[in-house]
């Protein structure tokens, strides 16, 4: 066992005989995500590094501490990336966060959520013990697929010593489009492109004009371009306005209304909410800036079948992910005695009991 | 293997008590229980293990099926979900003292949203018509394992079902968006949704892939994709099995993710040359199938790319499929080698390692030593883009000794595939055939987790019990046979 590994393992079992909480935490970059962290910090920086690239095997392994921008340019410098684009939201974003966090950006619409390219974990649970699921192939369906749960349960059920990454090549080239329409229109467009052999890789909707980012073969963009008609936009300019989206840089992200993401099945009709709103993935995720109850954007969510966080700027005490039916609230608990019997790591970033 | 068994003796007084109880609420027709009528359940596609089941039930309706579960449960009877029965690693084999629950009449449609992309489907509907239903709206379904025209969508999901396009498009994990079903109890529970992302841990993700221990599925929630306009294919003959490895890796470092990416050696490609005539090189030492999909012009730009990267590893001979039928006509070698295995022998054992596609150098030699080492022949098909060999071992199951050879012969490539960093299983299950390398593949106290998570779910164990995860005492069992470099496996436990 590596040190670091061997500290978190010795800090937790103290911890855990004590019943202290413990709060698990990186950069710091997404303090303000899920309920209220609570306990002594647990710095998971110290274990850092790149445990093993081989740009041909699509996989890379790495270790909790590492800054997230780190990796992303070594995958860079190879012509790969991580295709769920995650959020940094700050210069100090480490993997472990990144993983624990569980949120992806806007290519996961076209390419796959964060979870879907976890592809193995180490970790130390509540208990102290270092534990090892997955591993570093593409396919592997001996065991539970416990790598998979520990991809966004915001640190509740371990700690992730490493995580092995499915990566992807980067497109050969990438540009935008820029299409005035108004919110049912955009919603409407995005399905049904989202159905056509079409290299959308990204959509964004605000302020009545909808986005769409091609990547692929330049032929491809060419065509794709042609037959979806709008202003383009290349390079430098089209890098830029998906990484305002990604990082919640872009103006429709500053202003002193609470943010709630809002997860719903794409094609529901525009959310009525007072506010703003932008929309992604083609249409399964609503930004909403709005100072309406909490109550009302929950119903606005779950009247379509959809769930609602508070993401940002409101009190978070009254709790921030939507609630679980009762049989899962029960899987929930269960699970989390399974990790963390003592209940120490993170406790109440997710729900309440977990 | 070797397990199987005549008849076991029932516990007639048990059976009646437990028919007649589903009997209460299931029709005459939905309740097997003569030997006659429960035989054709004894095993599933893998048929070296057998068990009749003491009851087969039937149901129509998800009512029943939650009625099932409440009965079986209360008189703690053990139930083991069965598809279609065409799982390679005996998931659904039958329990003697156990019921047997039928989802093949699961067989609707429920609901297809074109522009939502999504297909309902109860559990019993078949892979390759969820495609073709769809088909109409330019939509498929993506994961397309070999069996795809008879294994069932719940199977898929019990199992984490792979194919020939997992590469580009995944797994069944990433490519179900919800499952609905109960749990052992008969508690009704749903996981995912038709939003992409729901709160709190993945339980879909864990649910997928676990062999029906969870839960029982009732309907499935699939996500659809556009049918690419066109597809190409490429057919690339190496003199050298570690060269066309290569060449795989080349093709992905060159910054291409093929639609399909498969090699065969020569042995394979004979047998299968022989029954389809998909005018495979049967000079070569080892062909890749590479394939590229996407608008007409895009597939033109990466089949040149790919080809030039085929021919600067060595390929010696290179074809590309003209017309539909030309790329179906190559694929239908591989799509069929299993069938084939079957005409040039009276059976076969098909392995599912997963390994670093640049030990496959290795791993294939060590096979031919394996080879001559138990005097049986093994060809090898193998999803290289994903590093998921299927080596099938050639054998006479009527021949006892071979039996235990392939046997044997099988273990050594899985804790081969462990050495190298893979694992043992990459899409056909662990079931009850790879148990014992589940002792090797991973250590006490993750197999300790594993069945926590199990009694999260099924406090009981009733739940398709003895399957997928080893009781630790078995894992203590089977190291004591099995000393490798004088170290014993798990220990710390207790032998006996």
């Amino acid at each position: 066992m590596d040190a670091a590994s061997a500290s978190f393992c010795g800090r937790i079992r103290e911890a855990a005989e004590a019943g202290q909480p413990l709060r698990l935490r990186g950069g710091g970059t997404k303090d303000f995500y899920g309920g209220i962290p609570d306990g002594e910090i647990l710095d998971t920086r110290a274990c850092a590094g790149i445990v093993s690239y081989e740009p041909s095997e699509l996989v890379v392994s790495v270790r909790c501490g590492t800054p997230l921008a780190e990796l992303e340019s070594a995958l860079r410098a190879n012509g790969q990336m991580l295709a769920f684009e995650p959020p940094h939201f700050g210069a100090g974003a480490t993997l472990g966060g990144c993983v624990a966090a569980g949120l992806s950006g806007p290519r996961r619409a076209a390419a796959g959520a964060l979870r879907d390219f976890v592809l193995g974990v180490r970790i130390v649970d509540g208990r102290g013990r270092l534990l090892s699921f997955g591993g570093r192939v593409m396919k592997n369906v001996a065991g539970y697929d416990v790598s998979r749960l520990l991809a966004g349960s915001l640190g509740t059920l371990g700690v992730l010593v490493e995580v092995s990454l499915k990566v992807l090549p980067r497109p050969v080239a990438e540009c935008t489009l820029q299409l005035e329409m108004p919110q049912p229109r955009a919603i409407e467009a995005m399905n049904r492109w989202a159905g056509l052999p079409l290299p959308v890789s990204a959509t964004a909707w605000q302020d009545g004009v909808l986005a769409v980012r091609l990547s692929g073969a330049p032929s491809a963009l060419l065509e794709a371009a042609k037959r979806l008609g709008g202003e383009r936009t290349e390079g430098e300019a089209t890098e830029q306005f998906w990484e305002g989206i990604r990082e919640q840089t872009a103006r429709f992200f500053a202003g002193p209304d609470p943010l709630w993401r809002l997860s719903v099945p794409p094609a529901v009709p525009p959310l009525e909410l007072a506010g703003t709103q932008l929309i992604e993935w083609n249409g399964a995720l609503r930004w909403a800036r709005t100072s309406a109850p909490p109550t009302e954007v929950r119903a606005a969510a779950s009247r379509v079948g959809g769930y609602a966080a508070l993401f940002r700027g409101a009190d978070r005490s009254a709790g921030v992910f939507s609630a679980l039916s009762p049989a899962l609230a029960r899987l929930h608990r269960e699970l989390k005695a399974v990790f963390d019997p003592a209940g120490i790591l993170n406790r109440g970033r997710l729900y309440a009991e977990n | 293997m070797g397990e199987a068994l005549p008849a076991a003796q029932v516990n007639v007084e048990r059976q009646r008590a437990v028919v007649a109880a589903l009997r209460e609420f299931l029709p005459e027709r939905s309740v097997l229980w003569h030997e006659e009528e429960t035989r054709p359940y004894e095993c599933d596609g893998l048929t070296a293990y057998r068990h009749v089941p003491m009851v087969v039930a039937l149901p129509d309706t998800e009512q029943q099926v939650q009625r099932v579960l409440q009965t079986c449960h209360a008189m703690n009877v053990p139930v083991v979900p069965r598809g279609a029965g065409t799982g390679l690693s005996g998931g659904a084999l039958p329990l003697g003292d156990g019921v047997l629950l039928s989802m093949a009449k699961f067989m609707r449609v429920v609901r297809i949203d074109p522009v939502a992309r999504v297909a309902v489907v109860q559990p019993g509907v078949r892979n390759a018509a969820i495609s073709d239903v769809v088909a109409p709206f330019g939509l498929y379904y993506a994961p397309d394992p070999s069996s795809q025209i008879a294994c069932s969508i719940g199977g898929n999901v019990a199992e984490n079902s792979g194919g020939v396009h997992c590469l580009k498009y995944g797994l069944t994990v990433h490519n179900v968006l919800r499952v609905r079903g109960y749990t052992v109890d008969g508690a009704p529970i749903e996981f995912g949704s038709e939003a992409l992302d729901t709160p709190g841990y993945d339980l879909l993700a864990l649910v997928i892939g676990s062999e029906g221990l969870l839960a029982v599925i009732t309907e499935v929630t699939v996500k659809l994709l556009p049918k690419p306009q066109c597809a190409r294919v490429i057919m690339a003959s190496f003199d050298d099995v570690e060269k066309a490895g290569n060449a795989v890796a080349a093709v992905i470092a060159a910054g291409i993710l093929p639609a399909g990416l498969e090699m065969m050696d020569k042995p394979a490609t004979h047998a299968v040359e022989e029954f389809v005539h998909a005018g495979y090189d049967l000079e070569a030492v080892a062909i890749l199938l590479c394939e590229s999909d996407g608008s007409p012009e895009e597939v033109d730009d990466e089949i040149a790319r790919m080809k030039a990267v085929l021919e600067a590893s060595g390929a010696t001979r290179l074809s590309v499929s003209r017309d539909e039928a030309d790329r179906l006509r190559f694929w239908s070698g591989r799509k069929a080698a299993f069938g084939a295995m079957g005409r040039i022998s009276p059976d076969y054992y098909c392995m599912d390692g997963t390994i670093p596609r640049k030990r496959l150098g290795e791993v294939l030699t060590f096979i031919a030593q394996m080879e001559k080492k138990y005097g049986l022949r093994c060809p090898n098909v193998f999803h290289a883009g994903d590093g998921n060999l299927h080596p099938l071992i050639l054998f006479d199951a009527n021949d006892p000794d071979q039996l235990t050879r392939t046997e044997q012969f099988a273990a050594e490539v899985l804790e081969k595939c462990i050495a190298v960093g893979g694992t043992i299983t990459g899409e056909h299950g662990v079931g009850v055939e790879k148990i014992d390398q589940m002792c090797v593949q991973f250590g006490s106290e993750e197999l300790e987790v594993f069945h926590a998570v199990k009694r999260a779910f099924d406090p009981k164990g009733l739940l398709n019990p003895g399957k997928a995860v080893p009781a630790l005492s078995r894992c203590a069992e089977f190291g004591r046979m099995h000393v490798r470099g004088g170290k014993l496996p798990h220990p710390e436990l207790p032998r006996f």
